[in-house]
């Protein structure tokens, strides 16, 4: 089994994170058309998204049936459906993979759930490491403003009310969000996460996030306007 | 068990109760006969008077069905099938077998997560990787491996018993020989080696399997009697997460392990 950061391919890898309303994948979808047009082969993989298991997410999500443990385990059986579908066979054939989250999300959410540190990334050892990790950082206040206002319902396992810290969404939602937030920052430099300032305007975060993409695709760069 | 000790890291939030059941693990090849041997346990524990639930791999509410599904078509690939089986037993470790074990029943399992490493790593993958992950799993109070010599013998019973080979079961994921009965004996032998290696590390009671299923029967019984009446020599605290209880637990396994061989090899064994 090849372990996390032995992974050789000639493809990119792009991943984008963040806590929930960090307008990471607004960024990521601009990307993706940036990309496409400039004539790239580019493949899109999201979070959650394997046919084999998002049956069984959406079943035990709707009944309450996750504890932290199977919380985590079964995003990573998600995740390595993706991994062998979505992303290793793209990246062999030379694609840009961008990726809507990635293991730091699990990192991060898990370990807010009360998942041990270490368990949760040796459980995510296959993973292939990507080329840029970007990490859209909203100040927390941002962030909860931006999924409170916008979102009809918060929901169960969304607000971490399966934590049982309160019995009230929204203030679950904030607690679980600082915990999460929380992690992702003592991510930064253990995982070398590229950190994007998510309060400037979308416009100055894309060019930021193109600027730096375009040093990666150096050969390809001179092709690019 | 009154004291939870796991393999690696513990459980998070595992209730700090007493545990008053008795966790016993029968392991072996498939087609060994253990469903079998297990249901007839099973009537002989609760005659005595004991509660028993019993428990295998696919039974989980949570992913019981997903995995079934997914083994029926031909997209499901290996790390994910690893990790399916790693959620399904999670799942039936905290629903099921923990609540069974505080409330004093004996929990009888058909395989635990040593034919789940062992199917895996014979897939390719990483055994410390493998045990990383399932050191989540509680430490039984006893395995009993019902052993069988060869992948042959394996095959005999599988074609006299009717049910004919089955794809997983014969390896045919694994592209290892021309047709289903070439596949099955190259696999079951690949898997009989890997759970012999697993024998000393995980202090597997070998049961001699290749006789006949009464005298097999009739040395379970008396094996599993002597598991659920020995005194609880575990006294490792209740379901720390620190390093020094693991070492801890090694070193109590390591015990109970000698402390069996003095009694004259495994209790299994006859």
């Amino acid at each position: 089994m090849i372990s996390y950061g032995q992974h050789e391919f000639p493809g990119k890898l792009f991943v984008v994170e963040g806590t929930d309303g960090s307008g990471k994948s607004t960024q990521l979808a601009l990307l993706h058309q940036w990309l496409k047009a400039s004539g790239f082969p580019v493949f899109y993989s999201e979070w959650n998204s394997s046919p084999l298991v998002k049956d069984t997410t959406k079943r035990a999500k709707k009944r309450h049936l996750f504890t932290p443990t199977t919380f985590s385990l079964i995003h990573a059986t998600d995740f390595a459906d993706r991994t062998e579908r979505d992303i290793i066979p793209p990246l062999k054939a030379g694609a840009i993979v961008l990726a809507d989250r990635y293991i730091y999300t699990a990192f991060a959410r898990d370990v807010a759930r009360g998942c041990d540190r270490a368990w949760v990334r040796e459980l995510y050892r296959f993973a292939v490491k990507p080329t840029v990790a970007f990490f859209f950082r909203a100040p927390l206040d941002v962030a909860i403003e931006r999924i409170v206002s916008g979102r009809p319902e918060l929901k169960f396992y969304e607000a971490g009310l399966d934590m049982d810290w309160t019995d009230e969404p929204e203030e679950s939602f904030k607690i679980f969000q600082g915990r999460i937030l929380a992690e992702y920052d003592r991510m930064v430099d253990e995982f070398g996460l590229t950190m994007i300032d998510a309060t400037r305007s979308i416009e100055r975060q894309q060019r930021e996030v193109r600027r730096i993409i375009k040093q990666h695709l150096m050969e390809e760069a001179a092709i690019m306007a | 068990m009154k004291h939870l000790t796991f393999y690696g890291t513990a459980l998070p939030d595992v209730e700090p109760e007493p545990y008053n059941g008795k966790l016993i693990v029968i392991e072996g090849p498939d087609g060994v006969g253990r469903s079998t041997q297990i249901g007839l346990l099973r009537s002989w524990l609760e005659a005595r008077g004991h509660a028993v639930l019993d428990t295998g791999m696919t039974r989980s509410e949570l992913a019981g069905r997903g995995i079934k599904e997914a083994k029926l078509g031909h997209t499901l690939g290996r790390l994910t099938m690893h990790l399916y089986y790693a959620t399904d037993f999670a799942d039936r470790l905290e629903n099921q077998m923990l609540p069974a074990l505080r409330a004093g029943f004996i929990v009888l399992t058909d395989r635990y997560i040593y034919s789940a490493m062992a199917r895996a790593v014979v897939r390719g993958a990483d055994p410390d990787w493998m045990r990383a992950i399932y050191g989540i799993a509680l430490v039984p109070d006893a395995v009993f491996y019902l052993r069988i010599q060869s992948a042959a013998e394996l095959a005999e019973r599988i074609v006299v018993s009717g049910r004919g080979f089955d794809f997983w079961e014969s390896g045919m994921d694994m592209y290892l020989g021309e047709d289903y009965y070439d596949s099955f004996i190259e696999y079951q032998t690949q898997m009989l080696s890997e759970f012999d290696k697993m024998t000393a590390e995980y202090g597997f009671h070998l049961i001699d399997a290749s006789r006949p299923l009464p005298r097999v029967a009739t040395d379970l019984r008396r094996a599993v009697g002597r598991a659920i009446t020995r005194r609880t020599i575990r006294q490792g605290g209740a379901s720390t997460r620190s390093e020094s209880t693991n070492e801890q637990a090694q070193i109590e396994q390591a015990r109970v392990r000698s402390h069996e061989s003095r009694e004259g090899k495994g209790a299994g064994q006859v």
